[in-house]
């Protein structure tokens, strides 16, 4: 079953364009992953899915048109996003970023057993839960981003270049981590980044896009066999 | 010396009123960048529908909560139809709406109550306190208390509370705040409310010494400026200890001082923000201030 | 097109101006004496706070300071009146240069508030002088007889000796903010690090034109000094410098013109609302004060000149 769902998606910022009509679906309990070079429109993509931009043409989520709806409410609806530039709130604590991921949900008790369960995947966070979130490293808030959107417990997790600026073995820790929420608690992922080899190697699916289109898609086996992706994005 | 520890109490009971109306202020500073000119008016408006209740025959008390409940819903009611039109225009724009808010504000209590000043009943006794040998007012020493009680009530509610974390979370992470499903606008308004009761008990506390009338506040106001940039405008608990220096440091001076005497009181504040403005612009407590390009 | 059309309105309201004298009273020239200075007070506090975007709430202190510097001048030592402006003008010169020094490290908030502070305290101060100032009772002057035996009532002479002096300021701003040193003061509004980095020395200019400001709306003050023959210190309370700001935003921020439309409103508005009670002219100042913010930022000058700019267009669409 096809969770989230985009046709002849546009967006715009001011008077620019910056996608320009691209299709693309995410399958229920799959991970998809969009590649693409700076600037080829991924995080707009992602922003668009979140009501940040000025979007046409249509995005379905679990059925429902979502165009236009503020992102207040769609995260409501289970979308989770860990955003470009991490998004952490740098005064807070490591425990009431947290706490915030699992705002919309309300829910007293839970959030404590939530707590448990995002500290079980990222035990660092527990060390540092009473730390400022502008102390720690680049990897441990790219941790604190993504644990921050599990509290919502999402059916769907949008991750913005996790890999961005970070070392190897952080990003395959990462990764491995993503694997495992999607195989345990069967959270659909769509994942976007620059890092090809990495995310071919997790997603099922993939799309390429180009300056505001997509150029490329199918499974991610396929791709990571095709001539051109390799020699542009994974370098062999 | 007894002299002088009635004028810092008494200084410590203005101080603690000064220190309200900034903490007020600093609250929307932080959640919106604004410097809520109208912040006294408010309160004096505040006092005056408190005036208005007690009139009526309602019991201090009731008075004194139903007034919160009023300006908690007046001041989000402001935010979201005065200042939400332009939250994101320049800082002169906003200024200038401030401004006029203040000016409506004073005009129209002149316009129902009059400009000719009327007494405000004090919740606490008049007799005076002795302790050892020196005399305090009732007055000054309660509103010390309830100083007090609202700061404790508003640390635990923004550390403690969901709600609270959630208006920390918006006023310095929008764009994430909203990722995380908060509602920054409503967050905001919120925090308007949340200062206009401040505000409001100020006035309350401040009315019974000097008495009420639309124009009460401005001195007030002029303080509360002078606590809130000696404190630092980033800093909510800087707010009010510099609330409560200022205080003292204004009883003192116009005890110890002839030349100042009561006369140039206003003059006074201003000397204090121009001197930590000069000498350390972010004040004790605050953090630099980061220009926006 | 419209340069012309601006010229025109220019030269019709320069002939209206000259001849009101012959057509109205002399309670109504008093009046339009009043709109001549606070159109020079609002000329001043534009060039700061339209021009250059440093805000100012309290220019009623500068205002005051020109006032009683002539008022003092003239009862303590009788100088003759055209020389205390011009001691006004230079005095404020200073004053708003010095006061320009710390405010330069603020941002525009922090200015902002140290002259609202500042304005909040000028009344006081006044009083506290009381030797000079005369204390709450003010000192009171006598309207100047015409010069060189002329045949007119000292209200008709005010004013043309008012028109003359605003005549005079209006040239100097405009050829000021014309030139370099307007390009200077705007784009340190527009772009202050792009400014420095083009070599203006911000600082410099930022007071130089703080000191500007103050000096034109210290002479207003002399003039109204001399207009009202009165000084007293509640006159110059906080109000005084909010009239000023909403004279500026009514009549159009960074505009000459401006200051006329904004001179004529805070003379006449508030006395046509006074019918109503005696708070009304406060609330609609503050409606007024909002209401332009939201639809017409840049006040009546920047409504007429989009006017003119779509008609300017419509022409040219036509003709083509």
């Amino acid at each position: 079953m096809v969770l989230l769902e985009a046709r002849g998606l546009e967006a715009q910022y001011g008077w620019t364009k910056v996608l320009h009509g691209i299709d693309f679906a995410v399958e229920e309990g799959g991970i998809t992953t969009i590649l693409g070079a700076n600037g080829a429109g991924k995080t707009t993509t992602l922003r668009a899915v979140c009501g940040m931009v000025r979007t046409a043409g249509e995005i379905r989520f679990a059925g429902q048109r979502i165009n236009g709806r503020a992102t207040e409410d769609l995260v409501r609806l289970g979308i989770g996003h860990a955003p470009e530039g991490r998004g952490t709130f740098v005064n807070l604590t490591v425990e009431e970023n947290l706490r915030l991921g699992a705002y919309a949900r309300g829910g007293g008790r839970s959030v404590a057993q939530d707590l448990e369960r995002v500290y079980g995947y990222f035990p660092m966070l527990a060390q540092r839960k009473k730390q400022p979130g502008g102390t720690l490293s680049g990897g441990e808030q790219q941790m604190l981003a993504v644990a921050r959107a599990l509290m919502l417990r999402p059916r769907l997790l949008l991750l913005d270049e996790p890999s961005l600026g970070l070392a190897p073995l952080v990003v395959r820790e990462i990764f491995r981590i993503v694997r495992t929420i999607n195989r345990d608690e069967r959270v659909s992922v769509l994942l976007v980044e620059q890092n090809a080899s990495v995310a071919l190697g997790l997603a099922q699916h993939a799309y390429l896009m180009e300056t505001g289109r997509v150029v490329m898609s199918g499974p991610a086996a396929e791709l990571r066999q095709n001539d051109a992706i390799r020699r542009a994005y994974l370098g062999y | 010396m007894e002299i002088f520890f009635q004028q810092v109490v008494s200084g410590l009971a203005t101080g603690g009123i000064y220190g309200s109306v900034a903490l007020a202020l600093v609250m929307i500073y932080q959640a919106t960048d604004v410097v809520n000119y109208a912040q006294g008016e408010m309160a004096m408006f505040s006092t005056y529908l408190a005036w208005t209740l007690l009139n009526a025959g309602v019991p201090y008390w009731w008075a004194f909560f139903g007034t919160l409940v009023i300006s908690f819903v007046g001041g989000v009611l402001i935010e979201r139809v005065v200042i939400r039109p332009v939250e994101n225009k320049p800082i002169l724009t906003i200024v200038i709406v401030c401004i006029g808010l203040l000016v409506i504000l004073n005009s129209v209590a002149g316009w129902i109550y009059s400009y000719i000043q009327k007494p405000f009943p004090s919740p606490f006794p008049p007799r005076p306190i002795m302790l050892g040998t020196v005399v305090f007012g009732a007055h000054d020493l309660g509103a010390i208390g309830v100083t007090l009680v609202v700061l404790a009530f508003l640390y635990a509610f923004f550390r403690f509370t969901t709600l609270g974390l959630a208006m920390r979370a918006a006023a310095q992470n929008p764009v994430s705040s909203r990722l995380c499903g908060i509602r920054v606008g409503w967050m905001l308004a919120i925090g308007w409310g949340l200062a206009a009761m401040v505000g409001a008990v100020a006035g309350m506390m401040v009315a019974p010494i000097v008495f009420l009338d639309p124009n009460m506040m401005a001195g007030i106001l002029i303080y509360a400026f002078a606590s809130a940039t000696l404190g630092g405008f980033t800093s909510p608990g800087g707010a009010v200890v510099g609330g409560l220096i200022v205080g003292v440091i204004e009883n003192l001076v116009g005890t110890y001082v002839h030349f100042i005497g009561t006369e140039l009181k206003l003059t006074v504040a201003l000397a204090m923000i121009l001197i930590v403005l000069v000498f350390k612009p972010s004040g004790l407590f605050g953090r630099a201030a980061v220009h926006r390009v | 097109m419209t340069a012309r059309a601006g010229a025109l309105g220019l030269a019709a309201a320069l002939a209206v101006a000259l001849a009101l004298p012959f057509v109205v009273s002399n309670f109504r020239l008093f009046q339009f004496t009043q709109v001549g200075v606070y159109a020079i007070a609002l000329l001043g506090l534009n060039v700061l706070t339209g021009y250059n975007g440093q805000i100012s709430l309290g220019h009623g202190a500068f205002y005051a300071l020109g006032a009683y510097t002539t008022a003092i001048l003239i009862d303590h030592w009788n100088v003759p009146y055209p020389l205390t402006i011009i001691a006004a003008g230079v005095l404020c010169l200073v004053a708003g240069f010095l006061f320009g020094i710390p405010a330069l490290r603020l941002e525009g908030l922090y200015l902002a508030l140290a002259t609202f502070a500042l304005a909040l305290a000028i009344p006081q101060i006044l009083k506290y002088f009381e030797h000079w100032t005369g204390g709450s009772q003010g000192i009171v002057l006598s309207k100047p007889a015409p010069p060189w035996g002329m045949k007119a009532s000292p209200d008709q002479w005010l004013y043309y000796f008012t028109l003359a002096v605003l005549v005079i300021l209006f040239v100097l701003a405009r050829n000021l903010l014309a030139g370099r040193t307007g390009r200077a003061i705007v784009a340190i509004r527009d772009n202050p690090i792009a400014a420095q980095a083009m070599g203006v020395n911000t600082a410099l200019y930022k007071s130089l034109t703080f000191g500007v400001s103050a000096a034109y709306t210290g002479v207003a003050g002399a003039l109204s000094a001399i207009v009202i023959a009165f000084v007293a210190p509640d006159a110059f309370n906080v109000f005084l410098s909010i009239t000023f700001l909403t004279g500026v935003v009514i009549g159009g921020l960074a505009s000459i013109s401006g200051a006329i439309f904004g001179a004529l409103f805070i003379q006449f508005v508030p006395n046509w609302a006074q019918d109503i009670s005696k708070a009304a002219p406060w609330a609609i100042y503050g409606v007024f004060l909002i209401g332009f913010m939201y639809v017409m930022p840049f006040g009546i000058a920047g409504a007429l000149r989009r006017v003119a700019a779509r008609a300017a267009r419509r022409g040219t669409a036509a003709r083509a």
